[in-house]
């Protein structure tokens, strides 16, 4: 199970096994994939030749031995934060892996074929079709074509309760690794080796494939500009001083080049969007790509079902309301004989409750009974018992067939109508009741609101987004549980071609959308949406349409996802401000450092009063170097993020990480200063 | 610093606020293509070029089509102006035989007032005639002006309009701003300044004899209609050599007023414009804001440094106590009509707004009241700015601030609900280096390059301000100089002349892919979850990221010129000048 690996920030083993690797980012074709860290190894590489070359002259060489030695650690700690990324999403990639244990399959030619092949699970390809009976592994991701089998899924999922896969319909996609407990299905494969969703994650949080997401792209250009501005900074700074009358040593300047490139933020970029898919996994979600999960952050409307998100699963009857001249009793006992061939959590619960509010018995006899099976297409059901034809349906359906019998009576029509009303604007939905001719009352099904679930929605809205809630109701009743739940709109009748169409419709307001869907039908809307989660124990069509797949398949995740992009951006930000701001304090380091010999009043830009100009250069490469460490806790568990608007968010971060970004570095170098001075390491 | 001195500072900045929205929503209207009370009068003139050009100013052109427009308008006029300067000895209204000006200087000078620099290696009255003057330089003072804010408009317009695919017509935007905004205000300027006793008239150079009994000879020439542009049009060079130093071409206190106004006036008019073309005018005023409060406090202390004199000649003795009859503080290169106070707010206007006409000599000021005027174009005169250029300028640094801070709200940044993405951070990174590699660059090479070294005319560190003021002036395209520095010579003619040229169209470019770019996007709606761009907050934001990387880029050199003067003058260590 997945939960049970959340390694604990900096593991020991990990931080062990890190280090190596560190050494072996070295390589500079790792290295250059990182601009800033390679522009920072090349100077390392010079100073080490100046101190080869001055200690075989022999000349004093404690100075640049120890700024190259500095230099070489901010290599390597940028390296190491990202081994420790890595390393941590590797053992998130294991326990993915254990769930993928080497499985013979049993390969068959075609559905109606008796005889299967027995082949390895690593060599299927997509488009096979292989047998899966009780008590096999699925041995890769597919669909089920045939038959219906209780699956335990809880290798992936950690739920432990098995789920029923069947074929066709919505609930075909099974996941390789899973464990099928009864029954035996045909399942063709649809992905090749290498390809599967575990494949792609295990891919991703490992960061080996890492492909680099457009924001991350924009923020390393950003820092290779800077990198530039101060490669000519320093480059030039050479012509000043030969005017001035003196010449900096080499190693000086590699120094405040080093100190001045964005070296914080471009040591842990790969770290924090290495981190993010982690934290990502452990939420039991699976992304596709790092895209998507950066996308999510940019959400503005979500788009959520009502059923299973906003309210509880399923709807109860609630109460029976008769029309006038007929009994609660008879209204309870039809509502219950035609509500016996509806094997949905409604029909049932109309069963139930007619059982216990008016005592009905279930007919111990059904012979002679007809029955007329629920089914979505007609939403009615109903029995038939000789002569009487009972029914029970959605309103319009149950109109349309009273007008085949018989018109109904205006004064019945119109309490019919105020009845249906009455539930409908209470966020209910009423199902009417017939017998025959004889129209006998409406049934008061119930939708119930999940607890706090207002309360996320506040939430959202204080972070700008947008919920609309989707649903098969009618406006009526879809405008009472919107009210009720507080959601900022809903789409009420919903197809999924007008769920499309709204998608696209918000799409060309220049909005991002967001939306989870587990059936087939929601698959041309999870495609178009910016975000698509495909709940896990929806069809395949759905899980390839999507970006994400959520293993818990929790609609409410979403918020998380969303949250988690969140940080994601949060934390370069923060990171790439606070590297920025320190580079003033090391300029008031520096500079004076380097010309209070030509001119000693700059002494007075000293304003830390650091020792000398050898320990002032040598704090502030130390600093550089020890901060890229220091942050990479906070590179791994990203920025906190608390929903809040975008103004107070900004205010709270500038204070944090811009103003202190400024503070901090005056007082660690100050720090470091007076520990080089004490250990007369100058 | 003196009440008087306060005063006058803060009548002239009160008047900029007041017109700013009066000019600003006109000149909105103008680009939108809409009628103004100009219409009547302007447009049977404007439709008749249009005609005459065989243009439909209706036909909107896409990004690349516009910048190609642009580079060929200014191509044409930067050729034009080189065989004007180059033949003047045979072209007429020349009455003081003035020859052909050198290869090297007719370069320099073509660019440079092309490019809306209006450096000026020359001296005007002794080196161009009237007709180079008039015919070469007020027209580029005009079209380059128009050509700024062509550029500005066409990348307002890549934020305002959503998911489009052009961004103007440049043709169209050129003639306008031309026609509605620059010539009928210099028109109207012009007659105030003769009034106000500006020469203009084509007459012969008159000779005087002094009250000492020395012959003095007084150049004469139409400079009231190449002042009233030079100023408006954020162009800045002078008919004279010391520019509004010179009685002539700044007569009177209220000449200096009108003239000091112009210097930010249309560049702070079209910020508001701004605000009305992108349908939110707080969006206007928040940039409005953060640039008057860098030059408030840019003003504020080259003021008090200049109050506070130099110390090594009150050591000498001399007074420089501010009374009734001495505006007290560091006098030298100054006019005494003028003083410290409106020295110093025109040396600090003038190269915010990319302007450079001077009314005192930058290179006298002190350290720091000199490191004002170097920084505000270090910083690449994004307060205020050039007619046009401040704008877009201020843009991309809106581009840059938005994107780092931006992401602190964990959004994909964006501004004005254009989302900042990898195209524009890189267009707008290209745009911001030109600085650098240009004035780091170029001071650099002078520094080590003993020839070029030779144009210095001071010892130590002041010896760097001039170099380091030179190439930003070139780069920034401002024009005023520390006038110490021999800048006449092949070699910093050619390469001042190509930080003027890299400095004005490397940054154009980068600038209108930048409104390709963005006119493209959709406008995403705003939200909570989107950071405001009109508050305190990010006028804050903005002042900072500005200060920051403009500090960070050239802090280590300015440590070596100016502040290492400042340092030395205060502990009594003087350079002097180089024998």
């Amino acid at each position: 199970m997945m939960n049970s690996s959340n390694a604990t920030l900096l593991d020991g083993r990990i931080a062990a096994q890190a280090v190596g690797v560190a050494f072996r980012k070295l390589d500079p074709r790792l290295l250059f994939r990182n601009p800033v860290m390679f522009v920072t190894a090349i100077v390392a590489l010079l100073t080490s030749l100046i101190f080869v070359r001055d200690l075989v002259q022999g000349a004093d060489v404690l100075l640049t031995g120890q700024i190259a030695a500095w230099l070489w650690f901010t290599v390597l700690f940028a390296n190491f934060a990202e081994a420790v990324a890595e390393g941590r999403g590797k053992a998130q990639a294991a326990s993915l892996r254990r769930t993928r244990t080497e499985t013979m399959a049993r390969k068959l030619a075609s559905i109606e074929a008796t005889a299967c092949e027995s082949v390895a699970a690593a060599s299927l390809r997509a488009g096979d079709l292989v047998l899966v009976e009780a008590g096999d592994t699925i041995p890769g991701d597919g669909e089920v074509v045939d038959g219906i089998a209780t699956v335990n899924e809880s290798a992936i999922t950690g739920e432990s309760a098995p789920v029923i896969r069947e074929s066709g319909g919505d609930r075909s996609a099974v996941t390789g690794g899973t464990l099928v407990v009864s029954d035996r299905i045909v399942v063709r494969i649809t992905a090749n080796p290498g390809e599967s969703f575990l494949d792609r994650m295990i891919a991703l949080v490992e960061g080996a494939k890492r492909q680099k997401t457009p924001n991350e792209i924009a923020l390393t250009i950003l820092l290779v500009g800077m990198t530039i501005i101060f490669l000519l900074v320093t480059v030039t700074l050479q012509g000043f001083a030969l005017y001035t009358g003196f010449l900096i040593p080499v190693v000086f300047l590699v120094a405040l080049l080093v100190t001045l490139i964005p070296t914080t933020i471009g040591g842990l970029l790969s770290a924090i969007g290495i981190a993010g898919m982690d934290r990502l996994v452990k939420f039991n979600v699976i992304a596709k790509s790092g895209r998507a999960v950066e996308a999510a952050g940019d959400i503005d409307v979500l788009l959520l079902d009502k059923t299973g998100t906003i309210t509880l699963g399923n709807r109860q009857a609630a109460e029976f309301l008769p029309l006038t001249g007929v009994q609660e009793h008879e209204l309870a006992e039809a509502a219950l004989l035609s509500s016996l061939a509806d094997e949905t959590p409604e029909g049932r619960s109309i069963v139930a409750l007619a059982r216990q509010r008016a005592g009905i018995a279930l007919p111990a006899d059904r012979s002679g009974m007809v029955f007329v099976a629920f089914t979505a297409q007609t939403r009615m059901s109903g029995v038939d018992l000789g002569d009487r034809r009972i029914r029970k349906g959605a309103v319009d359906r149950m109109r349309a067939w009273m007008e085949e019998q018989a018109s109904i009576g205006p004064a019945q029509g119109r309490e019919l109508t105020g009845l249906v009303e009455r539930v409908a604007r209470s966020g209910g939905t009423p199902l009417v009741v017939a017998d025959g001719r004889r129209l006998l009352g409406v049934i008061y099904l119930k939708d119930i609101v999940k607890p706090g679930i207002r309360e996320r929605f506040a939430t959202l809205r204080q972070m700008g987004i947008r919920t609309v809630m989707i649903t098969g109701d009618n406006p009526l009743t879809a405008a009472a549980i919107a009210a009720e739940a507080g959601v900022d709109d809903f789409l009420a009748e919903a197809t999924p071609e007008l769920k499309l169409e709204r998608i696209r419709q918000y799409q060309a307001e220049g909005r991002l959308v967001a939306m989870c869907g587990d059936g087939s039908n929601d698959a041309p809307a999870l495609a178009q949406a910016d975000v698509g989660v495909a709940m896990n124990t929806g069809t395949q069509a759905a899980r390839e349409a999507g970006n994400m797949v959520d293993l818990d398949s929790d609609p409410t995740k979403l918020i998380e996802i969303v949250m988690i992009g969140k940080q994601l951006l949060m934390s370069r930000g923060a990171l790439t401000t606070f590297s920025i701001a320190n580079d003033v304090a090391k300029y008031f380091a520096i500079i004076p450092a380097l010309f209070v010999a030509a001119y000693p009043p700059l002494q007075a830009l000293n304003i830390m009063a650091l020792h000398s100009p050898a320990s002032a250069i040598l704090s502030a490469i130390i600093f550089n170097a020890l901060v890229i460490i220091f942050l990479i806790p906070l590179a791994l568990k990203g920025v906190r993020y608390r929903p809040a608007p975008a103004a107070s968010l900004l205010a709270r971060n500038l204070l944090l990480y811009g103003l202190g970004g400024l503070v901090v570095p005056f007082l660690g170098i100050k720090l470091i200063d007076l520990a080089v001075t004490a250990l007369g390491l100058v | 610093m003196t009440a008087d001195g306060i005063l006058q500072i803060l009548f002239t900045l009160a008047l900029l606020a007041l017109l700013t929205p009066l000019f600003g929503g006109y000149m909105a209207r103008v680009f939108a293509g809409e009628r103004t009370w100009l219409s009547p009068l302007v447009g049977p003139v404007e439709r008749g070029l249009y005609r005459l050009a065989g243009i439909d100013p209706a036909k909107e052109q896409h990004w690349t089509s516009y910048t190609l427009a642009l580079l060929a308008f200014n191509l044409l006029g930067l050729l034009l102006l080189y065989a004007v300067l180059r033949l003047q000895g045979w072209l007429p209204l020349n009455p003081a035989g003035l020859g052909a000006v050198s290869p090297d200087l007719a370069f320099n000078t073509a660019i440079s007032f092309t490019s809306n620099t209006n450096w000026q290696a020359y001296g005007g009255e002794s080196t161009l005639s009237y007709f180079s003057q008039m015919v070469g330089l007020t027209v580029q003072n005009f079209v380059s002006a128009a050509t700024g804010f062509a550029v500005a408009v066409a990348l307002i317009r890549g934020f305002a309009r959503r998911s489009g695919r052009t961004v103007g017509n440049f043709w169209a935007d050129l003639v306008r701003a031309t026609l509605y905004v620059l010539l009928p205000l210099a028109f109207v300027s012009a007659i105030f300044l003769v009034w106000q006793g500006v020469p203009q008239n084509f007459g012969a150079y008159v000779s005087a004899n002094t009250l000492e009994g020395a012959q003095q000879i007084l150049a004469q020439g139409p400079v009231a209609s190449q002042i009233a542009i030079k100023q408006l049009g954020s162009n800045g060079g002078g008919f004279f050599n010391v520019n509004s130093a010179h009685p002539y071409e700044n007569t009177t206190a209220l000449s200096n007023l009108i003239q000091t106004l112009y210097l930010l006036l249309l560049a702070s008019a079209l910020v508001y414009s701004f605000g009305r073309m992108v349908k939110d005018t707080r969006q206007g005023w928040a940039l409005w804001a953060a640039m008057s409060i860098m030059l408030v406090t840019g003003i504020g202390v080259t003021y008090w440094a200049e109050a506070q004199g130099n110390p090594a000649i009150a050591a000498l003795g001399v007074n420089d106590t501010a009374s009734e009859s001495n505006s007290g503080g560091n006098m030298e290169g100054k006019e005494v009509r003028f003083g410290t106070a409106l020295s110093s707010l025109w040396a600090v206007s003038t190269t915010a707004a990319s302007n450079g006409s001077v009314n005192a000599m930058h290179d006298s000021f002190t350290p720091i009241g000199g490191l004002v005027p170097m920084a505000n174009i270090m910083l690449g005169e994004v307060i205020f700015g050039g007619v046009g250029a401040g704008l877009y300028g201020m843009l991309v640094f809106v581009i840059l601030a938005v994107f780092i801070a931006g992401l602190m709200v964990g959004r994909t940044p964006e501004y004005l609900g254009k989302k900042i993405e990898a195209k524009e951070i890189k267009l707008a990174l290209l745009a911001v280096l030109v600085y650098p590699v240009c004035i780091l660059g170029g001071a650099a090479l002078t520094a080590v390059i003993p020839s070029a070294l030779a144009s210095v005319a001071n010892a130590g560190p002041h010896g760097l301000s001039e170099i380091l003021y030179a190439y930003a002036s070139g780069t920034g395209n401002n024009g005023s100089a520390f006038a110490g520095f021999n800048a006449n010579t092949l070699y910093h003619n050619s390469m001042i002349g190509l930080a003027m040229l890299l400095g004005r169209f490397a940054v154009i470019v980068p600038t209108l892919a930048i409104a390709g770019s963005l006119v493209t996007k959709k406008t995403l709606p705003a939200s909570a979850g989107t950071f405001p761009t009109h508050g305190g907050l990010f006028i804050g934001l903005l002042i900072a990221t500005i200060v920051i990387v403009g500090g960070l880029t050239f802090f280590p050199a300015l440590a070596l010129g100016p502040i290492a003067e400042h340092l030395s003058l205060q502990a009594g260590t003087l350079f002097g000048a180089i024998p």
